[in-house]
């Protein structure tokens, strides 16, 4: 009898699979109330407003004011005119488009980079050094030379926008590529995987979750290159950095302040939406340190 | 009880080191003088102190390695290695897991998914195909892993400590079902562990070693029969042979 029992190891075994013991580990955690979440920033924000106002209406006297107006005023004559918000979105889809042009160049440029480097340790060791030194060049003091080489219009700006976003790309995609687990390469090696095929299988796939937050990284970048590239180089469209520069000539605080609220919440969009793609892509399998 | 062939045994042996030694760059000697063989339907375990070149051993038969003296004769075109940890793709689904070794292989799609539900039922993991192995606890990930292997059909099986890492009633299921595999499948195989009465319960042959270097101490022939039942472990005369084996395990040590 006791035999029989045990000649369907089978059905045992996979019945082994749901002991307690053996249980898969629970895929989410315990979700904090939202008012947990909400509620701190609310709170801060509120502050905030409230220092804004005191500074507005109590620090500054009235022919100073337009140094910070006060937000109502911000609210009024930047965002609800509708002639004020039709030149700002006009400014910010200008840039925008420039973001986007310097972070698609950016990425393409910065990931081949990578992959030809982890691919030949000779290459890394060549290039490495540079990359970080124009990493750390401060944009400004090239801007002359930008000048020089593209023009004073749109090809300079985009080339800010990619020079600011590509380097986070470089280095994210390159780690990713080279921190695959050494007994994924060990099995392509057992298994005579050539080249291509560990880079296709094993490098690439282990590397999205670093792509990824490079991406992150250099989408919000590009947003401030363009800006900058915008601010810099007046020539052609004029995007929202000049037309921050026209409000500040002028005194405009209202506008200048709200065009820095827009940039911002522009650069937070591309960053929420670049966080989004990789929890798209990479997160149903990747786990929570590596997102 | 101290021999060196196995009555199993027919034909050429699948695996032979002849006199390995391995020394490392550093210095560091792993491996002196070791010479045995693993046959179709032998099963040969490795048992020795952490460190003493266990691994090594199989890192050498596979070619991850090579070795500073002595021969190794095998056929490396289709070598099932198990490694130590599960070692799936994260991105991919138990299935496509499992599907990989073929992949590599150039098996053509339609023969891959015949042979991949195939191996995910031998070792139990039916239902979770689609489950990334994120979701997976650590035995369901050894599961595929010895799922993925038993695709190639490998006649050498090497088992890197495969189950050190799980608790110990899920190492005693998979032991269970290593022995199953074997059975059906009648590979060469060689399994690398430091307990004990995994290595008895599994075995046609225990080969004790000693630290570093690691040399071959002794031998021990595991005279039960096949299929073996879960309960054997139990049997004074199992309890008698884990105790030789022990014996010359603390030996080793030194």
């Amino acid at each position: 009898m006791s035999t029989m029992e045990h000649l369907t190891p089978v059905q045992e075994v996979g019945a082994a699979v749901v002991l307690p013991d053996d249980a898969p580990p629970p895929v989410s955690k315990k979700r904090e109330s939202p008012f947990a979440i909400v509620l701190p920033p609310l709170i801060l924000g509120a502050l905030i407003i409230g220092g804004w106002y005191y500074v507005s209406y109590v620090l500054l006297d009235k022919s100073r004011r337009f140094l910070l107006e006060p937000p109502h005023q911000v609210w009024s004559k930047g965002f609800a005119d509708s002639e004020a918000m039709k030149e700002l979105l006009t400014g910010l889809w200008r840039t925008g488009k420039i973001a986007v042009y310097g972070l698609v160049i950016a990425m393409v440029f910065g990931m081949a980079l990578a992959t030809l480097m982890s691919q030949s340790k000779l290459l890394e060791r060549a290039v490495f050094p540079y990359s970080v030194m124009l990493q750390s060049m401060p944009i400004l003091a090239i801007v002359p030379l930008i000048g020089f080489w593209f023009g004073y219009g749109l090809t300079s700006r985009i080339f800010i926008a990619f020079f600011i976003a590509v380097f986070p790309i470089i280095v994210n995609t390159l780690f990713g590529l080279l921190g695959a687990d050494q007994g994924m390469h060990d099995m392509m090696t057992l298994h005579k995987a050539g080249r291509f095929t560990r880079l296709w299988k094993v490098q690439f796939p282990a590397a999205l979750p670093a792509i990824f937050a490079g991406l992150r990284i250099s989408a919000g970048l590009s947003v401030i290159g363009a800006i900058v590239g915008d601010f810099l180089f007046g020539s052609g469209e004029v995007g929202i950095g000049q037309m921050m520069k026209r409000y500040a000539a002028r005194l405009e605080g209202e506008h200048l302040l709200a065009a820095v609220f827009m940039s911002c919440a522009f650069g937070v969009a591309v960053f929420a939406l670049f966080g989004w793609l990789s929890k798209r892509f990479v997160g149903k399998w990747a786990t929570e340190s590596r997102r | 009880m101290q021999t060196t062939a196995s009555p199993a045994t027919t034909g050429t042996p699948t695996l032979s080191f002849q006199h390995i030694s391995m020394q490392f760059p550093d210095g560091t000697k792993a491996i002196d003088d070791v010479s045995f063989d693993v046959s179709k339907g032998e099963f040969v375990t490795v048992v020795g102190p952490s460190g003493c070149g266990k691994s090594t051993l199989l890192k050498i038969a596979s070619g991850l390695l090579k070795q500073t003296g002595g021969t190794v004769d095998v056929n490396r075109d289709n070598i099932g290695y198990v490694f130590q940890d599960a070692t799936l793709f994260p991105w991919r689904t138990v299935r496509r897991n499992v599907e990989l070794l073929m992949e590599l292989h150039g098996v053509p799609k339609a023969e891959r998914a015949v042979e991949v539900q195939r191996a995910i039922d031998l070792v139990g993991l039916k239902g979770f195909e689609s489950h990334y192995p994120k979701s997976l606890s650590g035995g369901m990930k050894m599961r595929a892993s010895l799922a993925r292997t038993l695709t190639l059909k490998p006649p050498l099986f090497m088992f890197d400590e495969p189950f050190g890492a799980v608790d110990e009633i899920t190492r005693e299921y998979l032991n269970e079902e290593t022995l199953k595999l074997f059975h059906q499948e009648q590979f060469a195989g060689i399994f690398i562990t430091h307990s004990i009465s995994e290595a008895v319960f599994l075995s046609t042959r225990v080969l004790v070693m000693s630290a570093r270097p690691g040399r071959i101490v002794a031998t021990f022939d595991v005279p039960f029969p096949y299929p073996r039942e879960p309960e054997l472990r139990f049997d004074p005369q199992f309890a008698e042979l884990s105790g030789r084996v022990s014996h010359a395990l603390r030996g080793a040590h030194t």
